[in-house]
């Protein structure tokens, strides 16, 4: 038996689960930020994660690809613990070669973007697919204009990131992110550093993603967006998922007055 | 006020500069003392312009040159080795490698070079031979420390781990001034902790480690004439062995800093262009090769008041 079929009949995750969390809990010295997340993202589903400030979005999201320790619980991507392997009962963490061809394997969009600053548009892309997944340098640049053009940047493949406006650069991040050819996408708060017009095309190249059957976990405060690409929603408050559901229906009538305040606010 | 002044058209009317009677009285007074100084120059017997001449390039004198290019291009290629290990063992999450380099950087960084100097060059004194021995094997070779530790390698080791301890210090700054978002963005994309230091993150410390860098090895430069005092054949041990004969002092002296000057100036340039290439994200003009070498010698305007 694999040690994927092993984990989810283990754990009863659905045959089609990309991400699964159950009581997953994550603790900053005495502040516990989460308090026993449950989740299933199915293969090519778009799971979108609102809450306020401090609800612990961004921890939960980088749990996932193991830039967090979990605390407890279980976070299984495409049916492997990201950080361990589980054998005869116990979890032995993976040694950093491991750990790093499963995180290749998980893509991330930061909210302030985080384009590799000495690099043009275009080196950004090659770089991972070079240096960790072995590509030619010929096939890894013939993939970048690719995604260029896929995001609309094909002309700007050699601007360094500093000459690019936000929305150009998280965009170009998006490439980055899909040239490593990733199971999921996760996004933390993609749209929050950009000015309001700028918003508008980022949102576009990930609801082509959507489209195309990404699966993404997506952070955001854009309730447009998450109502029109989402396949469901969470409300996130404290550590715990306080609500979710369908994103129409919760949106148009929360049941948690918790819900119903946070989203009056956002509204 | 005028009536037909204040109607004038904007276009006629003249700026009247405010007169800078301090800054006329301050340029003509330094005029005056340049003045003098070049009269002295040019006077003087005792400067001796022939016999300059005579010596700039003599070959013991360029010998000499060469054996500080040699010791300053050895030492600074060491010390950039040496202080990045020490400065990534000091961000390890490691204590005792954090403690480690701590402590290196506390105690090459402070103890006087021309102590760590004198100090290398009588290490026979504590360690009389190195001996490696196996167990059933029995001592493979022995090795005196007087034969080995000539007074060039006691330059070398000395004043590499001393200046190391700056290199250090300087690397650390240069990493830490890296954004942490670029190590995530790279660790996000199943880049390993080597990768990511050796692509992402010296890359971009680069630009904070090369300007010290360029007035680190200028130090040292003029740091390696130290070496004189072990008796290592360095530029200014050469001018000496020849004016301790010829008794001409001064003309040797002069000899030897227009050597330092114009290797100081090669390295400005050199600098200028590494700057410039990893700066190149940036885009903005980098400064002209004229304004690097003015502000290197800090000659005419340097800072424009804003
Ligand atoms: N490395 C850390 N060490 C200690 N505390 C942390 C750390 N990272 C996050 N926290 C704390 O965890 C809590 C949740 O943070 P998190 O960034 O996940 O919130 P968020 O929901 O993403 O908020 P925002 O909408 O502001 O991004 C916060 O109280 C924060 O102070
Ligand atoms: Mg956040």
């Amino acid at each position: 038996m694999t040690s994927k079929a092993e984990n989810q009949a283990r754990f009863g995750v659905p045959v089609d689960s990309m991400v699964f969390a159950r009581g997953v809990r994550k603790s900053f010295g005495n502040a516990e930020v989460l308090k026993g997340i449950d989740l299933n993202v199915p293969t090519g589903s778009v799971a979108c994660v609102i809450g306020p400030s401090g609800s612990g979005k961004s921890t939960f999201l980088r749990c996932i690809n193991h830039l967090e320790e979990v605390s407890g619980g279980v976070l299984l991507v495409d049916g492997e613990f990201v950080g361990y392997d589980l054998r005869h009962g116990k979890l032995y963490e993976v040694n950093n070669k491991l750990l790093c061809q499963r995180r290749a394997d998980i893509g991330m969009v930061f909210q302030s973007f985080n384009l590799f600053s000495h690099m043009t548009a275009l080196e950004n892309l090659i770089e991972a697919p070079i240096m960790v997944r072995g590509m030619s340098k010929g096939e890894a640049k013939d993939k970048a204009h690719a995604l260029l053009e896929r995001v609309g940047l094909s002309a700007k493949a050699d601007a360094y990131p500093r000459q690019l406006s936000g929305g150009q650069q998280q965009r170009v991040a998006i490439a980055r992110a899909l040239a490593m050819n990733p199971k999921v996408l996760l996004f933390d708060e993609p749209t929050s550093a950009l000015d309001p017009e700028l918003v508008g095309e980022v949102l576009v190249v990930m609801r082509d993603l959507a489209e195309s059957g990404m699966t993404m976990v997506v952070v955001t405060h854009e309730i447009g967006f998450a109502r029109e690409v989402g396949d469901q929603l969470i409300f996130m408050d404290g550590g715990v998922v306080e609500e979710r559901g369908e994103p129409r229906e919760m949106i148009a009538n929360p049941q948690s007055p918790r819900t119903r305040e946070f989203l009056s606010h956002v509204l | 006020m005028d009536r037909a002044e204040t109607q004038a058209p904007p276009e006629a009317l003249t700026v009247v500069p405010l007169r800078h009677y301090g800054l006329w009285v301050g340029t003509a007074i330094t005029l005056v003392i340049l003045g003098l100084i070049l009269k002295a120059l040019a006077t003087n017997p005792a400067f001796d312009w022939p016999t300059v001449g005579k010596y700039l390039f003599h070959p013991s004198i360029i010998r000499g040159l060469g054996q500080t290019l040699l010791l300053t291009i050895t030492i600074m290629v060491l010390a950039i080795i040496i202080g990045t290990i020490v400065a990534i063992m000091r961000l390890s999450p490691s204590r005792v490698l954090n403690a480690f380099a701590s402590a290196y950087i506390w105690f090459f960084r402070g103890a006087p070079a021309l102590i760590q100097l004198i100090f290398w060059f009588n290490l026979s004194l504590i360690v009389r031979e190195f001996s490696l021995t196996l167990p059933f094997v029995g001592t493979l070779f022995t090795i005196k420390t007087n034969d080995v530790m000539t007074p060039f390698v006691a330059a070398v080791i000395a004043l590499s781990l001393h200046e190391a301890g700056y290199m250090a210090e300087i690397v650390r700054a240069g990493i830490n001034s890296v954004a942490s978002g670029q190590t995530e963005a790279a660790g996000s994309l199943g880049m390993n902790h080597r990768l990511i230091l050796r692509r992402i993150t010296l890359p971009q410390a680069m630009r904070f480690i090369v300007p010290p860098t360029g007035n680190e090895t200028i130090n040292l430069l003029k740091t390696t004439s130290l070496v004189t005092i072990i008796a290592v054949n360095d530029l200014l041990y050469a001018a000496q062995s020849i004016y301790a004969r010829t008794f001409e002092t001064i003309p040797l002296l002069i000899v030897v800093a227009f050597w330092y000057l114009f290797v100081v100036t090669i390295l400005s340039i050199g600098q200028h262009y590494i700057e410039q290439y990893y700066g190149r994200s940036d885009q903005q003009q980098g400064a002209s090769l004229g304004e690097t070498l003015r502000r290197a010698f800090r000659f005419g305007r340097v800072a424009q008041p804003a």
